[in-house]
């Protein structure tokens, strides 16, 4: 692994994306009319929107990367450029950093439009500093981009991929906090709760919503989401084989 | 085909070794203790029916198949080896390039990986004829201009061992000239080319054939050899001839299935491999 062939990967993936400005467009817009439509449906209960408003920004980069990145490597599986790459002087982790870095680069885009747009134009209340936020939003992306590489070995065409996106997001969304309070979940939700990375992203941005400080507890959670991240990347490295059958 | 011996005979004038390969997919066996030697500095004509296992066998070559048993080497170099990935270029059947970027950007991206200097990249393009068509992005071309690009990436490292599957399908016979007259020019400066095909008109411009049915050699030779030793006329004829010689199969069931190989079809990877 050399920092000349993971820059070069990186140059190549955000040049594949800015070929597709709809993509771009999507990822940056979508977010902010949600949050809006949020702000809209809680017209009356103002509160409601502060509560949820934040720990929603820290799930759209995970939806969005993980999308993105097991469609995009679904295709360089299926396109034969994977194995082009893996039969080249190429080393995996060239590969899979390439990918974390562009997709993160997107990820702190789309996260400082959103932010800007959901507190600057919202009137959303963020007691804790913006650059926790920012920063969280950036871990839930490289998180998303590393279970999207993990799952996407699974996938056989881009139709199931897209499949799985519901399998691995939606038990998380239910289960992180965001519709009920973690402490208030069943023993066995709870323990399965714990078990999600985006239940810690979550609890991080709730704190940062109503803390002044970002506590060691919200440092430990982001470095937890930071941990799955890495564990993701390490499955994905392990489906990338040199061989196939 | 060498001799049943399992090591394999390496020397100066040898690209590639197989001995005792093989390679079952499932309860499927695509090769069955196959053994053969490609010479340094030749085009060998790799030729056979759709599904005989030629892509498999350049698979395994390159080092991105499973194999159950045997031993592959490429310049005394166990197939697959980390040392080798710089010294093959090899184009797949598929064109594997990135259809949503310039013809530039393809080759500049797998330049850096190869560690060679932006600039390989337009002698490259002007190589395989493309060096008006830099800026085009690969989705808009037409497939013969698409499997050049393909090519390109593989000429990227002056590599001395080019695996190529098909790399004439859906060309014209013009740029199916300029292509193969390429070829010899590379082999004459030193390049080892196996070169898959089921036209097998093609043949005509090999140093080397390979014939190959169901996974198995049926004849390592020369053009002049196999027309003399088979008394027919074209390669095609000499190919049926030995089938028929080699196989107690009757020859109108084989015909159609050689008229479709040669139709240029594009064969199911999934279906690569014999029935054995």
């Amino acid at each position: 692994m050399t920092a000349k062939r993971t820059w070069a990967t990186t140059r190549r993936v955000i040049a594949q994306l800015r070929r597709d400005p709809r993509s771009i467009a999507l990822m940056i817009v979508v977010p902010i009319v949600l949050m809006a439509l949020l702000k809209w449906v809680f017209d009356d209960q103002p509160q409601v929107f502060n509560e949820i408003g934040l720990p929603l920004l820290g799930i759209f980069p995970f939806i969005t990367m993980f999308l993105i990145t097991s469609v995009a490597t679904l295709r360089e599986r299926t396109s034969g450029t994977l194995e082009r790459l893996l039969a080249m002087p190429l080393g995996k982790g060239d590969l899979i950093i390439g990918y974390q870095l562009a997709f993160g680069f997107f990820a702190f885009i789309q996260s400082l439009v959103a932010v800007a747009v959901a507190v600057g134009l919202l009137g959303l209340d963020v007691v804790g500093p913006l650059w926790a936020v920012v920063a969280v939003s950036v871990l839930v992306a490289l998180l998303g981009t590393s279970m999207g590489l993990a799952v996407s070995a699974f996938a056989r065409t881009e139709f199931q991929a897209v499949q799985f996106m519901p399998a691995v997001v939606f038990p998380q969304v239910l289960l992180c906090g965001l519709l009920a309070p973690r402490e208030s979940m069943a023993p066995v939700l709870r323990f399965i709760s714990d078990l999600l990375p985006l239940s810690y992203a979550v609890d991080a941005m709730t704190a940062i919503s109503t803390q002044p400080d970002v506590s060691g507890v919200t440092w430990r959670n982001m470095a937890i989401v930071a941990g799955f991240a890495i564990a993701g990347l390490i499955v994905g490295a392990t489906t990338l084989p040199r061989q196939s059958e | 085909m060498t001799g049943s011996d399992s090591r394999p005979t390496t020397s100066n004038d040898t690209a590639i070794s197989v001995a005792g390969l093989t390679v079952r997919r499932g309860s499927n066996s695509v090769f069955d203790n196959l053994n053969l030697t490609i010479a340094k500095g030749k085009i060998t004509g790799l030729l056979g029916p759709s599904g005989c296992g030629k892509t498999t066998l350049m698979r395994v070559i390159v080092g991105v198949q499973k194999i159950t048993d045997g031993d592959v080497r490429v310049f005394g170099q166990k197939a697959g080896s980390a040392g080798l990935r710089e010294q093959i270029g090899y184009v797949t059947q598929d064109v594997s390039v990135y259809d949503d970027l310039s013809v530039e950007q393809n080759l500049t991206y797998f330049a850096r990986i190869l560690g060679l200097p932006d600039s390989r990249t337009s002698e490259v393009a002007a190589t395989v004829g493309l060096e008006d068509q830099l800026g085009s992005l690969v989705r808009n071309m037409s497939g013969g201009q698409r499997s050049r690009v393909s090519l390109a990436v593989a000429l990227l490292g002056h590599p001395p061992l080019l695996i190529l599957d098909e790399p004439t399908v859906g060309l014209d016979p013009l740029l199916r000239k300029e292509l193969w007259d390429l070829f010899d020019s590379l082999a004459a400066a030193g390049t080892t080319l196996l070169i898959s095909s089921h036209v097998m008109d093609e043949a005509a411009r090999c140093d080397r054939l390979m014939l190959m049915r169901e996974g198995k050699i049926l004849s390592e030779t020369t053009v002049p050899e196999l027309l003399a030793s088979t008394e027919a006329h074209d390669v095609e004829g000499a190919f049926l001839a030995l089938i028929t010689h080699t196989t107690s199969l009757p020859l109108p069931d084989l015909a159609p299935n050689l008229d479709r190989a040669a139709e240029a079809t594009e064969p199911d990877p999934e279906a690569e491999g014999g029935q054995s």
